[in-house]
């Protein structure tokens, strides 16, 4: 943005501009998206009584944290954060999540999947994904703490049932989405109003895309965890999908480990992400990586999302992010 | 373990701009097609995306790949084979990205319709070339009007079934030209298309010489939207104060919020609503940076040189060029919800950053939207329907006309009892 000046010494006398400036008063996408994300978090903060932010550590998680900061700056970030664990995230995701805690000076919860089964909250029973497990644990620690608005990082562009998902996103009493009942929303005017017992999903970042997430990294030179990049690692093929190689996955007959060059486009659990093969070792690299890619991030890399074509909707119905 | 974001390569930081449209139209007029065309060509689809509806169509018996079925979005819409709602779709080319709202076209999606027109900088309505301008085209374009869209686009489809009959484009063009002079649309353009065949939709047709235009794709990265806003009237509703209360910034106060309206400068003499209190601005704050100016629809923190009581819900504006602080609303309302509008209903209304309660003093009209006639004789506003309406505010609303600016002319009115948003307003001037 051409607009900036580290520090207007001379702010200049109280009268009108003698002449008008030359530029045309256009804001790149990326500032406008900026600009339009930190409105909602303001909002949010002004007019829940109980916020918090899901943050994974992964990519669109902290784009969001950066965007608080922002948005609140020099004052710190007014809300804590909140990680659903499930027992299965890589460490160096782990690692940059909890970088960003610490700088930021945030309070974090961690809702352990693995808990969540210890209490009964949740039931393992061998067949379930941690992912499918994630939303009993998620609702449990949102009905605990008593949180009344749970920021999430999920973006329009990823799957068709986030294609039409509100920016402030209604929840029932059992963290219920109904997709039916959704409030309309118009120009920047947010309807925060819930019940007792309800709580609302926020999704400031509604209106960016994979590869906006990928500019604004490489703009802002943010941390992210390292897997994001090119790096060699065991891997194993299954279903199409490079999953990485460990003491979580049980090889299959047939199946043979492999050290090959990849990244990951998204950072889930380890049992169910898979990754990319790819040498792109900076943001930029990714960018033009990205910007020729031929498949989703989704597509290429969640398992859980391939069971069905409605796996998105369906979970997020019952309350998932 | 961790890795910070370097900038070692020639990728540069676009310097994209951002348009929002809205689309409106029936399956019939080839709305999903032309949508599936557009994201396909600026490759904005992936292969994933196209297997999954090039299996669909098969199963479906289809013949062709039906890009419609790239923006159906749930699975109770697939069912039922329906856009029950407002749908986002993303695409970019090098010079734009571009937001498409995507609402469905019949008479009961007018409230979906409303939605989608709030935010968009321009709206694209379809007529189908061989049936010419219907009810429905012209209640699009009338909302448009209504919401103040500034830039439209009538693009006449399936050019390719009338065979590129120029007189054909032109009866629908000078019909249309006839009625839209009656509303409010201050740039219209007229596209003849198709979005089957892709004929001046990214690239400019060569069957239909007799059109001088640009294709629709070009129309959408070219047409100039930052006029549009306001930049003279300066509005800047506080959302949030910052005090930090740490060491380091111990007697910071700043009010966050966005611009929406005017340039905001260093040294610029303001006034608060509603103390109506003087001072200049200090500084205005991006981030960990000053800048030297601020306008729509930036979010910065405003420092003021003196220290007055500023709460969320104020408005910073100029001595002399300030909005109209009031509490008896005139506005156009757009009906959201079964249970109808009436007189003495109390209300929750959310203007910018200020909530109040509303009284409904008297429903003025109901503009039939396919006639404009105005029924003077109803009693109350049905689901989608659109009405004059007076309203008694229980505390000022710093309010400009929408026409002027769509950001302190318009509000949402909220049912107190469910918490639902059940009508959209339009402040008139």
């Amino acid at each position: 943005m051409n607009v900036r000046a580290k520090d207007p010494h001379n702010p200049g006398t109280t009268g009108e501009p003698l002449v008008t400036p030359m530029h045309d008063y256009r804001l790149s996408q990326l500032d406008q998206l900026e600009a339009e994300s930190i409105h909602i978090f303001r909002e949010v903060a002004a007019e829940f009584e109980k916020p918090v932010l899901l943050f994974s550590g992964g990519k669109d998680s902290i784009v969001m944290l950066r965007l608080a900061e922002k948005a609140f700056y020099p004052a710190r970030v007014p809300f804590p954060v909140m990680q659903v664990d499930t027992g299965f995230d890589f460490p160096e995701v782990l690692q940059t999540r909890d970088n960003w805690v610490e700088r930021l000076g945030l309070r974090m919860i961690v809702a352990s999947v693995d808990q969540a089964i210890a209490d009964g909250i949740v039931v393992d029973d061998g067949k379930t994904s941690r992912n499918r497990l994630q939303i009993g644990t998620l609702l449990n620690a949102i009905e605990e703490h008593g949180f009344t608005a749970a920021f999430g990082g999920g973006r329009r562009d990823e799957e068709k049932a986030r294609a039409k998902e509100r920016v402030y996103s209604h929840r029932d009493e059992f963290g219920q989405w109904d997709p039916k009942m959704q409030r309309p929303e118009l120009w920047s005017l947010y309807n925060g109003r819930i019940s007792g017992g309800e709580h609302m999903r926020i999704f400031p970042l509604s209106n960016w895309t994979e590869l906006d997430i990928w500019h604004y990294i490489h703009r802002e030179k943010i941390e992210i965890p390292s897997i994001y990049f090119a790096h060699k690692r065991e891997i194993v093929e299954r279903d199409g999908m490079l999953l990485s190689a460990g003491d979580h996955l049980t090889l299959k007959s047939g199946e043979t480990v492999e050290e090959r060059l990849v990244r990951f486009r998204t950072v889930g659990d380890m049992t169910l992400t898979g990754c990319v093969d790819s040498a792109a070792a900076t943001t930029g690299e990714i960018i033009d990586e990205i910007a020729i890619a031929r498949v989703t991030e989704r597509g290429a890399t969640r398992g859980d999302d391939r069971f069905s074509e409605a796996a998105m909707e369906d979970r997020k119905k019952e309350g998932y992010f | 373990m961790a890795a910070t974001a370097t900038e070692t390569t020639d990728t540069q930081t676009p310097r994209m701009d951002l348009l929002r449209f809205a689309t409106a139209g029936s399956v019939d007029d080839g709305k999903s097609t032309l949508i599936g065309r557009l994201l396909l060509d600026s490759k904005a689809i992936f292969e994933d995306q196209l297997e999954a509806v090039e299996r669909t169509s098969a199963d479906k018996g289809y013949d062709y790949t039906d890009l419609a079925l790239l923006t159906d979005g749930l699975r109770s819409e697939r069912e039922q084979g329906i856009t029950i709602d407002v749908a986002y779709r993303y695409f970019a080319t090098p010079r734009r990205k571009f937001i498409i709202a995507d609402t469905p076209g019949h008479v009961q999606y007018t409230r979906n319709m409303v939605t989608g027109a709030s935010t968009a900088d321009l709206g694209l309505v379809l007529v189908d070339a061989r049936t010419g301008l219907t009810e429905q085209s012209r209640r699009h374009a009338v909302i448009l009007s209504l919401l103040r869209v500034p830039h439209l686009v009538l693009a006449v489809n399936k050019m390719d079934l009338v065979d590129y009959d120029q007189a054909i484009y032109e009866k629908i063009r000078d019909e249309f030209d006839t009625f839209a002079a009656k509303l409010t649309i201050p740039d219209l353009t007229i596209i003849p298309i198709s979005a089957l065949q892709g004929d001046n939709v990214v690239e400019r047709s060569t069957n239909m010489p007799w059109y001088q235009g640009t294709s629709l794709l070009h129309h959408l990265e070219n047409v100039h939207v930052s006029s549009d806003r306001d930049l003279v009237d300066t509005r800047f509703p506080v959302q949030y104060v910052v005090r930090p209360k740490s060491d380091e910034f111990h007697d910071y106060r700043g009010y966050a919020g966005q611009v929406a309206g005017g340039v905001l400068k260093p040294g610029d003499t303001v006034q608060v609503l509603p103390s109506g209190f003087q001072t200049t601005i200090a500084a205005i704050d991006l981030f960990d940076e000053s800048v030297s100016e601020a306008f729509p629809p930036m979010s910065v923190t405003v420092r003021l040189a003196d220290d007055l009581d500023v709460s969320r819900g104020d408005m910073i504006c100029r001595p002399q060029n300030a909005p109209t602080p009031t509490q008896d609303i005139d506005a156009m309302i757009c009906w959201m919800t079964n249970e109808p509008l009436r007189p003495r209903q109390k209300l929750a209304i959310k203007h910018t950053t200020r909530n109040a309660r509303a009284l409904v003093k008297d429903i003025q009209y109901r503009l039939d939207i396919n006639t404009l006639h105005r029924d003077q004789e109803t009693g109350e506003l049905g689901l989608n329907e659109i009405g004059r309406v007076k309203l008694r505010t229980t505390a000022p609303l710093f309010t400009d006309p929408y026409e002027k600016n769509r950001t302190t002319g318009s509000f949402v009115l909220i049912d107190e009892a469910t918490g639902i948003t059940v009508g959209a307003g339009m402040i008139n001037g």
